[in-house]
C-alpha cells in the first residue's frame, strides 16, 4: 500500500522525451514499477503477515479440533446424531434434534423482543435525540454490550423472573387458547412459568439489543444528507423522511445486523444456562418450564468425565460453530451487497 | 450608483432576521405527554388492582405503556390533525425506546450494586478466599480475594497474548494489505462472533485433552485470548486507518523504511486509539464466563500461580456461588458481580476518556510540554 515508488532505471525519469521524438508506439508501454524492499522490511512484513494469517490458523484449528475430538461420538451415533432428541451418552443414545431447535426457539424469542426495541432505539439515537446527548447514548449502548453475560444472567434469574411470572400467567390464560404455543400444560403453579424459553429469550434479548442497535444506528446515520433534505423539501414530516429515506437506505444493514444478533443469541451461554431447567424434548411451548440450547448443554455437562460424553459435546460444539459461522457469513454478504453496506465499506 | 446599492438603500431598516426554530419542545406537547402518562398510570392501577385478575410488575409496566400510547394518541387527536399526531406518536415511541435502553443499563448496575453491597461491605470479602468457609458460614467469613487475583492474572496474560497479535494483524490489514487483507478481515469479523463457549471448548480440546495440560489459569487466558484478539484487531484497524497518509509519506521521504515508519510514526500517532482498543478488549475479556468455565477449573482456595492447578476467576466465582440455596452464598456471588461490574466500568470509562482524541491530537500534557519547549527555544 505505502510502498516506495522508484524507477528501476534512469530512462523514464524526468521529462518524457521519447514521445516527442516519435518513437514506435509499441515501445511506450507503462513502466513496471518495483519497490526495492530492504531485509528489515521483508522480515517485518513476514511477521505481520504471520499475525494476519494466524486468524486463519485459529479458526481452522477450532474447526479441526472440534471435528477430531467429536469424531468418536459422531461415529458412535451415526446419522442419529441429527435426529435423536435424547442426550444419554452412557446409553449411547444422544443427538442434537432437541437442543438445536430449542436453542433456535430461544434465539427467536430474543429477536422478537430485541428487534423492535433496538431498531426504534437506533432511529431515536440517529434521528430524534438532541445532538448534545447523542454521543452519550452511543457510549451507553456500547456499555450495554460490555456488561458481562453473567450479570445479565443474575439479573434475569433474581430480578426479572419473579416479576414476569404474573405477566406470563396472564398471557397463557388469555391467549393460550388462541395461540397454541403460549399454552402451559403443567398446571397453574408459579414453577410452571419459570425457567422457560420465554424468560431465557427475554434475557438474551438484552444482550443482542446493543449489537443490533449500534449497527443499525451506524447505517441510519449514513443515509445521504441530500436525500434527507430532498424529502423535507417535498414537504415530508420527520417520520415521513425517516420512513422513505433512512429506513430504505438502511434496509440491508438492518437485515445484516438482525442476523448477527441471531448468531450471537444462538451462542449465548451463561445467562441461558443460569435460567433454564434443561429438558430434551422439542415442545414449542415457549412459556412452559424447561428449555435447552447447545451452548447451555455444553456449559452444564462438560464436567462428565468419560470420553464419549466429552466427544459428544465437542460434536455439538462443532455444529454450533458451523451454524454461527454460516449465519455470520450470510449476514456479511447481505450487508456488503446492500446500498448502506456499500457506503460503509472502505 | 449601481442598482444594487440603490436597492440596498431602498430597504434600509429590515428587521434583523430571527432564526425560525423548527420542531423543538412546546408546552402543549409536554403537557400532553404528562397528561397521558398520569391518566394511563391511574387507569392501569384501576385495571390491575381493582378490576382484572392481574399481578406482577412486568405486566403492569407493559399495560401502562400501551395505555400511555393510546392516551397520547387520544389527547393529541383532540388538539391536532391526524398527521401531526402520528408524528408525535412516532417521536414518543422511539423516544421511549431510548429511555428503555438507558433504564435497562441503569437497572443492571443499580440492582447488582444493591444486592452486592451486603457482602461487599464486609472487608473480609476482599481479604479472604473461600477456603475455610462452609455453605452456612456467616457473611463475615470468606471472600473473593482468590477470584480477584485469578481474574487479574488471567486477564493480564490474555492481554499479553492478544494485544501484540491483534495489533500486528491490524497493521497487516492496513499497512501491508494486498490480496490477503480482505479475507483476513472477513475471518476476523467471523471470529468476533465466535460463541464464547466454542472458544472454551477449543482450548479444552487442544490444550487440556490433547496436550495433557492441567486445567489452570494459563489455559483460561488462552481461551480469553481467542475472544479478545478479534476485538482488539477490529478496533485497532479503524484507528490505524485514520492516521493521515501524509505522515507516512513524510517518513518515507526522509528515507525511513516501512518498519521504522510503522513503529515510529503510525503506531505512536494512533496511540490513544490503540489504547482504547486494548482497554475495550480487556473490558470484554474480564467478563467472559464460558471460556473460563471450561478451562480454568474451580477451586475455593487461593492460587496465585496461573500455570499450575485450578484457578478461580470472578465470573466463575459468581457462576458457582449464586446457584447455592444459602442466601449468604448468593450474596457473595452478587458482591463478586459488583466487583466485576466495577472493573468493567472502570475499563470502559478509561477507554472512552482516552479514545476521545483523534489520532495526532495532543493530550493536554503533551500540549503543555510543546509550549514549554517552544518558549524555551
Amino acid at each position: 500500500m505505502a510502498d516506495f515508488v522508484t524507477a528501476d532505471d534512469g530512462q523514464g525519469t524526468g521529462l518524457d522525451a521519447s514521445s516527442d521524438a516519435g518513437f514506435d508506439a509499441g515501445e511506450d508501454r507503462p513502466r513496471r514499477i518495483t519497490a526495492p524492499v530492504s531485509a528489515g522490511d521483508r522480515i517485518f512484513r513476514g511477521l505481520l503477515r504471520a499475525a494476519g494469517l494466524s486468524v486463519f490458523a485459529i479458526m481452522g484449528l477450532i474447526a479441526f479440533f472440534l471435528l477430531y475430538r467429536g469424531l468418536q461420538a459422531l461415529r458412535s451415533s451415526g446419522w442419529s446424531f441429527f435426529t435423536e432428541q435424547n442426550w444419554l451418552t452412557q446409553a449411547h443414545v444422544f443427538g442434537i434434534a432437541a437442543v438445536l431447535p430449542d436453542g433456535i426457539i430461544i434465539a427467536l424469542v430474543a429477536l422478537a423482543i430485541a428487534v423492535p426495541v433496538a431498531l426504534t432505539a437506533a432511529v431515536f439515537i440517529s434521528e430524534y435525540a438532541p445532538v448534545r446527548i447523542r454521543s452519550a447514548l452511543v457510549s451507553l449502548v456500547d456499555l450495554m454490550a460490555a456488561i458481562p453475560s453473567i450479570v445479565y444472567g443474575l439479573w434475569g434469574l433474581f430480578f426479572l423472573q419473579p416479576r414476569i411470572v404474573g405477566f406470563v400467567r396472564w398471557l397463557t390464560m388469555h391467549l393460550g387458547g388462541v395461540l397454541p404455543f403460549l399454552k402451559v400444560r403443567t398446571g397453574d403453579i408459579d414453577t410452571s412459568y419459570t425457567s422457560s424459553p420465554f424468560i431465557a429469550g427475554t434475557v438474551v434479548s438484552l444482550m443482542i439489543i446493543p449489537i443490533i442497535a449500534s449497527l443499525s444506528r451506524e447505517v441510519f446515520s449514513q443515509a445521504p444528507q441530500g436525500e434527507r433534505e430532498g424529502a423535507y423539501a417535498l414537504g415530508s414530516t420527520r417520520w415521513g423522511m425517516v420512513r422513505k429515506v433512512v429506513l430504505p437506505f438502511g434496509r440491508g444493514g438492518v437485515i445484516g445486523a438482525v442476523m448477527l444478533g441471531f448468531g450471537r443469541a444462538m451462542g449465548e451461554t451463561i445467562a441461558v444456562a443460569l435460567i433454564i431447567s434443561p429438558k430434551f424434548l422439542v415442545t414449542g411451548h415457549i412459556l412452559e418450564n424447561g428449555a435447552n440450547s447447545i451452548s447451555a448443554l455444553i456449559a452444564l455437562r462438560f464436567g462428565e468425565s468419560d470420553a464419549l460424553s466429552l466427544s459428544a459435546l465437542m460434536a455439538a460444539g462443532l455444529v454450533l460453530f458451523l451454524l454461527t459461522l454460516l449465519v455470520n457469513m450470510v449476514a456479511s454478504v447481505v450487508i456488503g451487497r446492500s446500498r448502506s453496506g456499500a457506503a460503509t465499506a472502505d | 450608483m449601481s442598482v444594487i446599492e440603490r436597492t440596498a438603500q431602498a430597504v434600509p431598516t429590515a428587521p434583523a432576521e430571527r432564526r425560525v426554530r423548527l420542531g423543538g419542545v412546546t408546552r402543549e406537547s409536554v403537557l400532553t405527554l404528562l397528561g397521558a402518562a398520569a391518566g394511563s398510570l391511574a387507569l392501569d392501577w384501576v385495571l390491575y388492582e381493582r378490576v382484572l385478575p392481574l399481578s406482577g410488575a412486568f405486566g403492569f409496566l407493559v399495560v401502562w405503556y400501551l395505555l400511555f400510547l393510546a392516551m397520547t394518541w387520544g389527547l393529541g387527536r383532540l388538539q391536532w390533525d391526524a398527521r401531526t399526531v402520528r408524528e408525535r406518536l412516532v417521536q414518543t415511541v422511539v423516544g421511549s425506546s431510548g429511555v428503555l435502553v438507558v433504564a435497562l443499563i441503569v437497572d443492571q448496575i443499580v440492582y447488582v450494586a444493591i444486592r452486592g453491597s451486603h457482602a461487599a461491605s464486609h472487608s473480609n470479602f476482599f481479604t479472604q478466599s473461600m477456603e475455610t468457609t462452609a455453605t452456612l458460614s456467616p457473611i463475615t467469613s470468606g471472600g473473593a480475594l482468590n477470584a480477584v487475583v485469578g481474574s487479574l492474572e488471567q486477564l493480564g496474560l490474555a492481554t499479553l497474548f492478544a494485544v501484540p497479535l491483534g495489533i500486528a494483524a491490524a497493521v497487516f490489514m492496513s499497512e501491508v494489505g494486498g490480496r490477503l487483507a480482505r479475507p483476513v478481515r472477513t475471518v476476523v469479523e467471523a471470529m468476533t462472533a465466535l460463541p464464547s463457549i466454542v472458544a472454551g471448548l477449543f482450548i479444552l480440546g487442544v490444550v487440556i485433552l490433547s496436550l495433557g495440560v492441567q486445567k489452570c489459569g494459563f489455559a483460561a487466558s488462552l481461551a480469553l485470548t481467542v475472544m479478545m484478539m478479534p476485538i482488539v484487531t477490529r478496533a485497532a484497524e479503524v484507528v490505524i486507518r485514520l492516521v493521515p497518509g501524509t505522515l507516512r509519506e513524510a517518513s518515507y521521504a526522509l528515507g525511513g523504511s516501512q518498519w521504522r515508519t510503522v513503529l515510529n510514526v503510525v503506531l505512536p500517532t494512533a496511540r490513544p486509539g490503540l489504547v482504547t482498543a486494548v482497554v475495550l478488549g480487556m473490558a470484554r475479556g474480564v467478563g467472559e464466563t464460558s471460556p473460563v468455565l471450561l478451562t480454568s477449573g474451580f477451586t475455593s482456595g487461593m492460587n496465585a500461580d496461573p500455570f499450575s492447578d485450578h484457578q478461580v476467576s470472578l465470573p466463575l466465582y459468581i457462576w458457582n456461588y449464586v446457584r447455592y440455596p444459602a442466601p449468604d452464598m448468593v450474596a457473595r456471588g452478587f458482591a463478586a458481580a459488583l466487583t466485576l461490574m466495577a472493573m468493567v466500568l472502570v475499563l470502559f470509562v478509561t477507554a472512552r476518556l482516552i479514545g476521545g482524541r483523534r489520532p495526532g491530537d495532543l493530550s493536554r500534557r503533551q500540549r503543555r510540554r510543546l509550549q514549554r519547549e517552544m518558549a524555551a527555544s
